[in-house]
């Protein structure tokens, strides 16, 4: 059975083709078009799997753009999807972390991968992927440099939750001579910070699993441990856990 | 049949407005009341109308926020703004209105409103269950009888109250039932029908004709009922309860979120709701005045600290309503409402249900967030039944 799990997200489109046991996975940027961002995503996952659209069994989507794609046999939402994704690939987790990159949110899990309970962020760009996208743009390099150029030892403090208001502290920062890698921790632990307040809030259980794209970050991992005082999980392939779990929603996976 | 019926419900508030604008002519007096604690009884008994006044839409705010600030409930901005461009035609009819101090930015704003109209302000003790705070709230029942003898010229007397106290019994036990009715599978009332039932009563210039209307869809709901029930072809539906803010048509954003995504809101426990339906006036009492404080001091709303009768309600609430999932609305910035979550959520999870903690305004710019959040409570739900064995498709 050959079964497609869509993750359209804001910043990042993900898919992942489960034929048997083989997995095929692509990622794209989502751009203007969450719908074009799919189908380029359905193409290549189909062009890697050499395997044909009238193969497929179905498609689930998730992701904020699940709405716009017309090929979705089933929409549902990437609360389901991350629970499921890592139940499979991490059945001792019991707390996700996932932040992407225009929300954050935890996630309660049972053994079967069942949400017990979960928290979101989406009101407000502070502790997403959008806060380091911003402040990185401040510091004039690329976002996925971020945690290579980061200084521990030398981490200064960003006080301001409010993206808008973060950056003119980076500038103010500058201006005093701080060092960009100690600036750079400063950020990632004030997102570490933010999503351990939410986690808190609703209850931490371990093991914890940090997924999403910003999970890509080693230096956002490094704070978040720190804040959490304890190991996290982070998927080899973190950005697909969504996805993942879209695909085995149809395969029948959910009804352990 | 009972569409139609429920459909003319939407009609009173037009129905009202035009027979305000003839009475008033005759000199009748109308009073504009913005909350459930104030005695319409009193108003009643003073030969003037209560009519509740607009609140509950988005177009005024940017209108208030000239002179409010922006970080405060919609709820209250929107009240104000209604006044301020003079675009709630009861608003524009009302000879006094009244306010309670229900909160900080509710008694705040008053206080700036009297530039636009009369307004007589409340004041509202804390606790509902001590000698002093009591003996404040009868005392504010007898300046408020004082202060409508004195704007509307009139004498209030006993009788006259007693009439009105049995009229306004009447109509909350009208309202009960017909909410009541949801307590069945399939609910009766979609919550969007149940909101236009309770909301546009609401704005009813005629008591006794409202009641007569509500018991006449009541009667309607339990014939039609009586083929649905039997029709095993209407799919199960999750039943969401939710309690919280107030809301009315314009601030329906999460019932209508929660429909279209396939479920049911089945019962409302808030002001605009089931709150004050089983509070009945006890009508033993020598002075008219003591039976309607005793009534209104005991009104759940999270402005009494504490406020253990909303949890006892929400409890039972949640039984009798067969409720699968529970939502708590707050209006962003009312801190009341939004602290009270802690211990919602606290009994809620206690009761093994899933439960959604949404903090938004009456605008339109996070329903994407929203829908994710309740789509995956619904999905919570359905996992639930999934594993139990009864499929049951929700999306």
């Amino acid at each position: 059975m050959i079964v497609i799990g869509l993750d359209i997200g804001s910043v990042a489109a993900k898919g992942v083709l489960l034929n048997g046991d083989k997995q095929y996975k692509v990622v794209v940027p989502t751009g203007w078009s969450p719908r074009e961002a799919g189908e380029k995503i359905l193409e290549g996952l189909l062009e890697k799997a050499k395997c044909k659209y009238e193969q497929v069994e179905g498609i689930i989507v998730t992701g904020y753009g699940r709405v716009s794609f017309e090929k979705a046999s089933r929409t549902v939402t990437e609360i389901s999807c991350h629970a499921r994704g890592v139940a499979y690939l991490y059945p001792d987790v019991r707390t996700i972390i996932d932040v992407g990159g225009q929300d954050s949110k935890v996630i309660s899990i049972d053994e079967k991968g069942k949400v017990l309970d979960f928290s979101m962020n989406d009101k407000c760009a502070a502790g997403t992927g959008r806060f380091l996208q911003v402040t990185a743009n401040a510091l004039g390099i690329d976002v996925s440099e971020m945690d290579k150029n980061e200084i521990p030892s030398e981490k200064a403090a960003i006080n301001s939750m409010c993206t808008v208001f973060a950056e003119s502290e980076i500038i103010g920062l500058l201006a005093q001579n701080t060092s960009k890698g100690g600036i750079i921790a400063g950020l990632h632990q004030s997102v570490a910070r933010r999503v351990t307040g939410m986690a808190r809030r609703q209850g931490i259980k371990e093991k914890i699993a940090f997924t999403g794209g910003v999970a890509l970050n080693k230096g956002v991992q490094r704070a978040l441990e720190e804040e959490l005082k304890t190991p996290v999980i982070v998927p080899e392939e973190c950005q697909f856990t969504g996805a993942l779990g879209a695909a085995l929603l149809l395969s029948g996976y959910d009804l352990l | 049949m009972t569409k139609s019926l429920i459909e003319s419900f939407m009609d009173i508030r037009g129905e009202t407005v035009s027979r305000m604008l003839e009475v008033k002519k005759k000199g009748t007096k109308v009073v504009g009341v913005y909350c459930t604690f104030c005695p319409n009884e009193l108003i009643m008994a003073a030969g003037a109308i209560p009519v509740g006044l607009c609140g509950t839409k988005e177009d005024p705010i940017p209108a208030a926020e000239e002179v409010l600030p922006r970080n405060l409930c919609a709820l209250i901005k929107s009240s104000y703004g209604f006044g301020a461009t003079d675009t709630c035609p009861f608003f524009n009819f009302s000879d006094l209105i009244i306010g309670e101090t229900t909160c900080d930015g509710k008694k705040k704003m008053f206080e700036i409103m009297q530039d636009l109209k009369p307004v007589h302000v409340m004041q509202l003790p804390h606790l509902h269950n001590e000698g002093a705070s009591f003996e404040l709230w009868v005392d504010e029942l007898r300046k408020l009888k004082a202060r409508l003898e004195k704007d509307l010229d009139v004498e209030i007397k006993d009788e006259d109250i007693w009439k009105a106290i049995d009229l306004v019994n009447q109509e909350k036990r009208a309202l009960k039932e017909v909410s009541d009715l949801n307590k069945m599978d399939p609910p009766p009332l979609s919550g969007l029908d149940l909101l236009t039932v309770i909301w546009s009563s609401g704005f009813t210039y005629d008591r006794k004709e409202i009641v007569d209307r509500l018991n006449k869809i009541k009667d309607a709901l339990l014939e039609e009922q009586k083929e649905k029930a039997q029709d095993a072809s209407i799919p199960y539906k999750p039943r969401v309860l939710l309690t919280g803010c107030p809301v009315g048509i314009g601030s329906e954003k999460v019932i209508s979120l929660v429909e279209e995504l396939g479920a049911n809101v089945v019962a409302m426990e808030n002001c605009t709701g089931y709150k004050t339906l089983e509070l009945q006036t006890d009508t033993s009492y020598e002075d008219p005045l003591m039976a309607l404080a005793h009534k209104y001091i005991n009104i759940p709303c999270s402005c009494m600290s504490p406020n253990p009768y909303r949890m006892e309600l929400l409890d039972q609430m949640i039984d009798d309503f067969k409720a699968d999932a529970v939502i708590d609305l707050t209006w962003q910035a009312c801190h009341t409402y939004n602290i009270e979550s802690y211990d919602v959520e606290k009994l809620v999870k206690k009761k093994g249900l899933p439960m959604l903690h949404l903090e938004t305004d009456y605008s339109s710019s996070d329903l994407e967030g929203l829908k994710v959040r309740i789509e995956s409570m619904l999905e919570m739900i359905e996992d639930d039944s999934n594993r139990a064995g009864h499929r049951f498709r929700c999306c």
